[in-house]
């Protein structure tokens, strides 16, 4: 039953700005769906390929959120690292036959709650819309990727509903 | 086989891990059912104790930890309350009395990420559980850590020389630490100087602020750096090194002696930014006569002199006689290392052209409230009598536009909180110099929230017999030497059309515009509305996300002066409590490199910011006191041969079973 699905999302918060923007979220009292669980991280530059591959084999979709480009990073410049990691990984997973929507980075601030919750909200959506995730025998929607078309903006985490 | 040949390695089932599930009153368990997550989590194998109360943070529920760790010798334990910023402290603290690591505390935080975000009890509670799950899965997996011990740099660095930074930098060198102070502009005093009387007591703000002016010059503690800038801040608490741009002033101070002879010889006049446009200076000049440093100066993108073909009048020795105009004064880099920051960059007004159905930009009779100030001032353009700008008469009807771009959607949203006070300081100021008067305010509502100002307000509204009129303005503009005032009175339901010789608009107030500029080089926050953002608005209003970064004053939010004073003793307190400890605690979270993996390859030197790695013997090794903990290095490791610290990849990899259930 499509309507009865409820997408598991794991999110990887940074410390700084992702987890304090969730805090945020929570002081004051946005509602998200439950269905999504967070490990916070020291940095998003600290996030690597093999635990985002891990989580999103566990869930159907993996939520990074980090500090600002350019200048938010708490350690300098984590956020790039992250974005040009998460970039590599996505146009991969393409390749594998993987819808990389199911990769999602932002950048959220301590101050952004709206943001995270909006965010959550939305991706939890894409997430049902996409059905769940099984990495051997993968959704019918997964089959539909061309695998040769380009990567949106919007996919690889840029700044493109700011 | 030789048992001194196999490490022990200290395996998940050794441990004895206590949880305390938290209601936080009705926060937690109105949404989260605490007694399921007790009875579930008994069930994961480490967990030796499991109980719900109340209030954990409170003195009977530490106690309860406290009971729980000696009668079930807990080797460690587990808060599921509110989010690890507010609390996490707290129970590491209840640890260390009793004799476990600090790290062998942790916390799921299932109030602000769970009981508050979500609505269906049962969801909640299962998330609950598997956050809870993965708190265990990680601390019985932590290292027993010691913070690392580093030395400091006893010295305070305060930018920002307006009233904020001005008492910060008093209070830390009136303890006997040295304070480098660093203002932007030509003196200290910032927009205190500037006004006339203060609300709600009247009393003169020069006669407040000056001799702290004067205090600050004359301090052997500090070392006051005008016309500076920050140009970049690297390093931690304790040991921030800092790098500052100070611009030539083209008059030495230690020679100038005040004659005023270079002025009077000087032939460029300018706008003086002191009184607001509303006056004329030169391009050599003192903002103020009680300006501090207690010099002339020359502003070079007016003065003709800096080609000396075409002027340098000023500095011909029958002028200047003590010498102290030098025109080859040099941009000079300073560079200081700091223990502790202060920010006090204070505010700016908004600008009034984004509003231009006021018209302040358009015509002359249309002021700011700092315009008004300045008239009001007795050491002011109009000598304590303010005069129309247009034709220097004095206005015998004024009106004051209270929340100009505040409280408004299409500008600032928030309260700018000082105007409505200073607008009726305006009016009771302005109606004790011209008895005859008629004022009129035009306000959205009174918010007067200081202590005594409401029977400041009441004062000028009833004694002065100020008329208040409740409503928005929607148009000014000025015709035949009057301004006219379109608004609507929303107590009397009537559309308002009224003529007055002045009108004064209360700007709302913003902060500095290279503020952005300044928090990044810093690595603090801003807000959504720009102002820099604090660790936690009760339990960290003064510290930054940057540890041994404080903020004072209207930098962090719209204020007022007694409450910028008191932030900034706080903010100078909170800088003392670093500065008096001989060594302070660096996390101890830190990478780690494990030898026999490490190929020497040199890519984690490549990606630490702190320049924290070194290879030593073909190996990297780190520098810990340098490590901040990002876990780039990590990341990045191509042989899995560092680590951080209590974030291990087994660590994240058993708390991302627990999170979905296989734990």
């Amino acid at each position: 039953m499509r309507n009865e699905f409820e997408p598991r999302i794991i999110a990887f918060l940074c410390q700084w700005c992702g987890y304090q923007g969730a805090d945020m979220a929570g002081t004051s009292r946005l509602k998200y769906p439950p269905s999504i669980v967070s490990i916070q991280v020291p940095c998003s530059g600290r996030i690597e390929t093999k635990q985002i591959l891990e989580a999103l084999s566990k869930s159907d979709g993996v939520l990074i959120a980090g500090c600002h480009t350019p200048n938010d990073c708490h350690y300098v410049s984590g956020n790039f690292k992250c974005l040009k990691r998460v970039t590599l990984l996505k146009k991969f997973l393409r390749h594998m036959g993987v819808n990389p929507a199911r990769i999602r980075l932002e950048w959220i601030s301590a101050t952004e709650g709206v943001k995270f919750a909006r965010v959550v909200r939305e991706f939890t959506d894409e997430v049902k819309e996409l059905g769940p995730f099984d990495f051997n025998g993968k959704s019918s929607q997964e089959t539909k990727i061309k695998q040769d078309s380009k990567l949106s903006l919007k996919e690889i985490g840029g700044k493109e509903n700011e | 086989m030789a048992s001194t040949l196999t490490t022990h390695k200290k395996g998940p089932t050794k441990e004895k891990i206590g949880v305390f599930v938290c209601h936080c009153g009705r926060n937690i368990a109105t949404t989260v059912d605490t007694k399921r997550v007790v009875e579930e989590i008994l069930k994961h194998p480490a967990v030796v104790h499991a109980e719900d109360y109340d209030y954990v943070c409170s003195s009977p529920g530490q106690e309860l930890i406290e009971k729980a760790i000696k009668e079930k010798r807990l080797t460690g334990f587990i808060v599921a309350a509110c989010s690890p910023s507010l609390h996490e402290t707290t129970f590491r603290e209840v640890a260390k009395r009793k004799g476990l690591n600090p790290y062998k505390c942790e916390i799921a935080n299932i109030r602000e990420q769970d009981s508050w975000v979500h609505e269906d009890k049962e969801k909640a509670t299962e998330k609950a559980i598997k956050l809870t799950k993965s708190a265990v899965e990680k601390v019985i997996r932590n290292e027993e850590l010691e913070p690392i011990k580093v030395g400091l740099y006893k010295k305070a660095l305060v930018i920002g020389g307006g009233i904020a930074g001005i008492r910060a930098a008093l209070d830390i060198a009136d303890a006997g630490f040295p304070v480098v102070l660093v203002e932007k502009g030509p003196t200290i005093g910032g927009h205190m100087a500037k006004l006339a009387e203060t609300f709600p007591t009247l009393d003169c703000a020069s006669c407040i602020l000056t001799p702290l002016m004067s205090a600050v010059a004359h301090h052997p503690n500090i070392k006051l750096l005008t016309l500076s800038e920050i140009m970049d801040v690297e390093g931690y608490l304790g040991n921030f090194h800092v790098r500052i741009k100070k611009n030539p002033r083209y008059v030495d101070p230690e020679k100038c002696n005040l004659c005023n002879d270079c002025v009077d010889i000087c032939p460029v006049t300018v706008s003086s930014e002191f009184d607001e446009g509303l006056s004329l200076r030169k391009a050599i000049y003192i903002p103020f006569p009680q300006a501090v440093p207690s010099s002339y100066l020359i502003d070079p993108d007016t003065c003709l002199g800096m080609n000396p073909i075409a002027c340098g009048k000023c500095a011909e020795p029958e002028i200047c006689g003590p010498e102290a105009v030098n025109f080859d004064d040099q941009t000079e880099i300073i560079e200081e290392d700091v223990g502790v920051i202060v920010v006090a960059t204070g505010y700016e007004l908004y600008n009034p052209e984004n509003i231009g159905e006021y018209g302040a930009d358009k015509y002359p009779d249309v002021i700011t409230s700092l315009q008004f100030e300045r008239l009001l001032s007795p050491s002011g353009p109009a000598v304590g009598i303010p005069k129309r700008p247009s034709d220097e008469k004095i206005p015998k009807r004024i009106a004051f536009i209270h929340c100009v771009g505040s409280r408004d959607e299409r500008h600032k949203p928030y309260c700018s909180h000082i105007c409505c006070t200073y607008s009726a300081k305006h009016a009771l100021l302005f109606k004790e110099l011209v008895p005859d008067a008629d004022i009129y305010s035009f306000y959205i509502d009174i918010r007067a929230v200081g202590k005594n100002y409401e029977d400041f307000i009441r004062r000028v509204q009833e004694e002065a017999g100020v008329h208040y009129v409740r409503g928005k303005v929607s148009r000014i503009y000025e015709q035949d030497g009057k301004v006219k005032i379109f608004g609507v009175d929303t107590l009397l339901n009537k559309r308002i059309e009224i003529e007055v010789d002045m009108a004064v608009l209360a700007l709302s107030m913003v902060p500095a515009h290279d503020i952005e500029d300044l928090a990044s080089k810093m690595r603090i926050q801003i807000d959504g509305s720009g102002f820099l953002q604090e660790l936690h608005p009760k339990l960290h209003p003064i510290e930054s996300a940057t540890s041994g970064i404080f903020l004072a004053g209207a930098a962090q939010s719209p204020k007022d002066i007694q409450d910028t004073v008191a932030q900034a003793s706080a903010a100078a307190s909170k800088a003392l409590g670093i500065l008096t400890q001989e060594k302070i605690s660096h996390i101890p979270t830190v990478a780690t490199v494990d030898t026999d993996l490490c190929s020497g390859c040199r890519l984690c030197i490549s990606v630490c910011p702190y320049r924290a790695i070194n290879l030593v013997d073909e190996k990297a090794q780190v520098e810990e006191v340098l490590c901040e903990g990002c876990g780039a290095c990590v990341s990045t490791c191509p042989s899995d041969a560092i680590s951080l610290r209590n974030h291990t990849d087994e660590q994240v990899s058993s708390m991302l079973k627990a999170l979905v259930g296989e734990i």
